[in-house]
């Protein structure tokens, strides 16, 4: 299947949403089967396996992280927030296409997203789930990250709220219950599908519980219908809040490189951008290995690589008048932020962002590379690093030599840095491969309404 | 048993259609004949079905708004009360009542009480969850989630009898007619 397509050309600009010959029957065997009848392979124990070892490794970095203190991490005045925002940000930037894509998307009433909305909502989930442990391991004494919040203590002293970083406890708080609550609501059709699918008593207990005895009832669909909307609405507004609150923790303060106004945008596109490059990430393996090419076909990847391409030019428009805004400002400080940027000690990281988040994803404009899933696998990859980069020289430039050279420092990540972040790409790893064999990874209500059988012909 | 029971011995009579415009006509069909108490259940939402059934506005979009509007207000409430009343501090020489600086959480308790107080609110108007309902004694009726489409007229309806009731449903020409015990 995959052969034909990649050989035809001629047919690629109109991709179908879902293959030919689906039936309600077919759809719903194919995807609830993924969950319930499809054997345990030994590729999925295998990839499952190494991502635990990295939340192993994830573990025990925290366990001496809390013995021992943040001082084991590279940190220390004047970069006193290194790898914990960088990967903060990343990693709430690539939840962001999630939301886009189950919100934003539905909205416009782009029916393609309805394959791939599942999955990108759960990558939100798990992917907000990892940032959110940055900020609490950041703290040095998580344990007393409640006090973030405002409750009557017996202290008497409350949060600050003229502070862009308890903005942030609020929106990443709110994001994240938003998106669980919208990934629920969104999979208790579904649930009631698995409960009436599944053959093991238990299985049907566990399904049968989850989908609170969902039974189809119109009444019950125009209510759902009508709150999925709304969720949908006002998470719209939620997801572009979230990236602007994160880039205000930067751009409030008054510091050359952070102090611009023009961060919210280009934070809010970059999220995008990285968001999508997980996507295809994620979907270019999971159709190939579960066979689902029928449901997320080459339209999807494609419209996606068009969605990044734009994202990027976004992000391209933002580095574009940093560096302007920089020169022209006419202050030393600024000036200097950006020579230091392109010529200093960290100018390696900044050439390579522009290379890869700029340069190397021009290729998209070629519709072949668009529609190549390995060459789409390739740039993603490229662009989750550019987008790595992109948060490190943000934070890390602009920290580490402000406005008295007497106060300027170096910053080096240690291999404690290393091994908190690449243990949670290994959790949100063993996330997707758990998720994938528990809940049905494409919605299937929703592929049942793009059927041609589910027109009411009146 | 000349005298009608109080409580009918079966929830109703259920017919079982293939496609979507079936189960669409016969909702019409046994609307225009005068039924009321009835529901249609199907494996995707179908607007004209809850339309042909005479279920046309839901309470959901305004729940939601209450929740967003009390979410809101309690939001902003809590920091003018935090920062202008219980524990003013100077920050910059700013006003105490600094409210630009209020939205940003104002903003996010109001989608926040919104989403959730909306989901609850679906959920309980559906009296979900709901473990347990007649519908699910029919044996057929686990397609419901898979690919067929189902009309049930309740016992409950003053037009409901079951012969007459099953002789309109054979009508309809449904693939299948079932008791739905309770």
């Amino acid at each position: 299947m995959a052969g034909v397509e990649e050989n035809n050309l001629a047919v690629l600009d109109e991709a179908p949403v879902l293959g030919p010959g689906q039936t309600f029957d077919s759809v719903t065997d194919k995807i609830s089967g993924i969950v319930l009848k499809r054997p345990i392979g030994l590729g999925w124990l295998a990839g499952l396996a190494v991502a635990m070892g990295l939340v192993g490794m994830l573990l025990m970095a925290v366990t001496y992280l809390f013995l021992r203190g943040v001082g084991i991490w590279g940190i220390e005045v004047p970069v006193a927030w290194g790898f914990a925002i960088i990967n903060f940000v990343w990693w709430i930037g690539i939840g962001h296409a999630g939301t886009l894509i189950s919100a934003i998307l539905l909205l416009f009433k782009q029916t393609w997203r309805n394959s791939i909305n599942r999955f990108a909502e759960a990558m939100t989930l798990f992917a907000v789930a990892c940032a959110g442990m940055f900020p609490l391991l950041h703290m040095g004494r998580p344990w007393l990250g409640y006090w973030m919040f405002p409750y009557p203590s017996s202290m008497g002293v409350w949060p600050q709220f003229r502070s862009p970083l308890i903005w942030d406890v609020f929106a990443v708080s709110t994001y994240a219950t938003i998106s669980a609550v919208f990934w629920f609501v969104g999979l208790v059709p579904d649930f009631g599908t698995m409960r009436d699918e599944a053959k093991s008593l238990w299985a049907k207990r566990i399904y049968g519980m989850l989908s609170l005895g969902w039974r189809g009832s119109a009444r019950h669909w125009t209510r759902y219908e009508a709150l999925y909307i709304l969720l949908a609405g006002i998470s719209t507004p939620l997801v572009l809040s979230v990236h602007t609150v994160v880039s205000f923790d930067f751009a409030i303060s008054i510091l050359p490189g952070w102090h611009t106004t023009i961060f919210p945008p280009y934070f809010v596109a970059g999220a995008i951008y990285s968001g999508f490059a997980m996507v295809l990430v994620l979907a270019i393996p999971i159709r190939k290995v579960y066979g689902l090419e029928d449901m997320i076909t080459l339209r999807h990847l494609q419209n996606s690589a068009k969605v990044m391409l734009a994202t990027g030019l976004i992000v391209g428009y933002g580095y574009f008048f940093e560096t302007f805004v920089g020169l022209y400002s006419g202050s030393t400080y600024e000036r200097f932020m950006i020579h230091n940027r392109w010529f200093g000690p960290y100018a390696l990281f900044y050439w390579s962002l522009i290379l890869f988040n700029i340069l190397i994803p021009q290729v998209l404009w070629w519709p072949k590379i668009r529609s190549n899933t390995k060459w789409l696998f390739g740039i993603s990859l490229v662009v989750l690093v550019g987008m790595w980069l992109e948060r490190f020289v943000i934070i890390v430039t602009s920290l580490h030599r402000d406005f008295l050279p007497s106060s300027w420092g170096h910053y080096t990540a240690t291999r404690w840095d290393y091994a908190v972040y690449f243990g949670t790409i290994g959790f949100f790893t063993m996330a997707i491969y758990l998720f994938i064999r528990i809940v049905p990874a494409i919605s299937i209500f929703e592929i049942r309404m793009l059927l041609p059988q589910a027109e009411v012909k009146e | 048993m000349s005298h009608a029971t109080a409580v009918p011995s079966i929830y109703g009579l259920m017919a079982e259609f293939e496609t979507p415009t079936e189960l669409v006509k016969a909702c019409k069909a046994a609307y225009a004949e005068g039924y009321r108490d009835m529901d249609a259940y199907s494996p995707f939402p179908i607007e004209e079905a809850s339309e042909a059934i005479g279920f046309h506005k839901s309470a959901v979009p305004l729940v939601t708004l209450v929740g967003g509007l009390l979410g809101g207000a309690s939001g902003f409430a809590l920091q003018y009360w935090i920062n202008v009343i219980a524990y003013p501090l100077n920050i910059g020489g700013k006003p105490y009542d600094s409210w630009p600086a209020f939205i940003v959480p104002t903003f996010e308790m109001t989608i926040l009480f919104a989403g959730i107080i909306g989901m609850l609110g679906m959920f309980a108007l559906n009296g979900l969850p709901q473990p347990y309902h007649p519908v699910f004694n029919v044996e057929r009726f686990s397609n419901v989630t898979r690919n067929r489409f189902f009309l049930c007229l309740e016992a409950t309806d003053p037009k409901f009898d079951l012969t007459g009731t099953h002789l309109f449903m054979e009508r309809l020409k449904p693939l299948s007619i079932s008791e739905v015990p309770h």
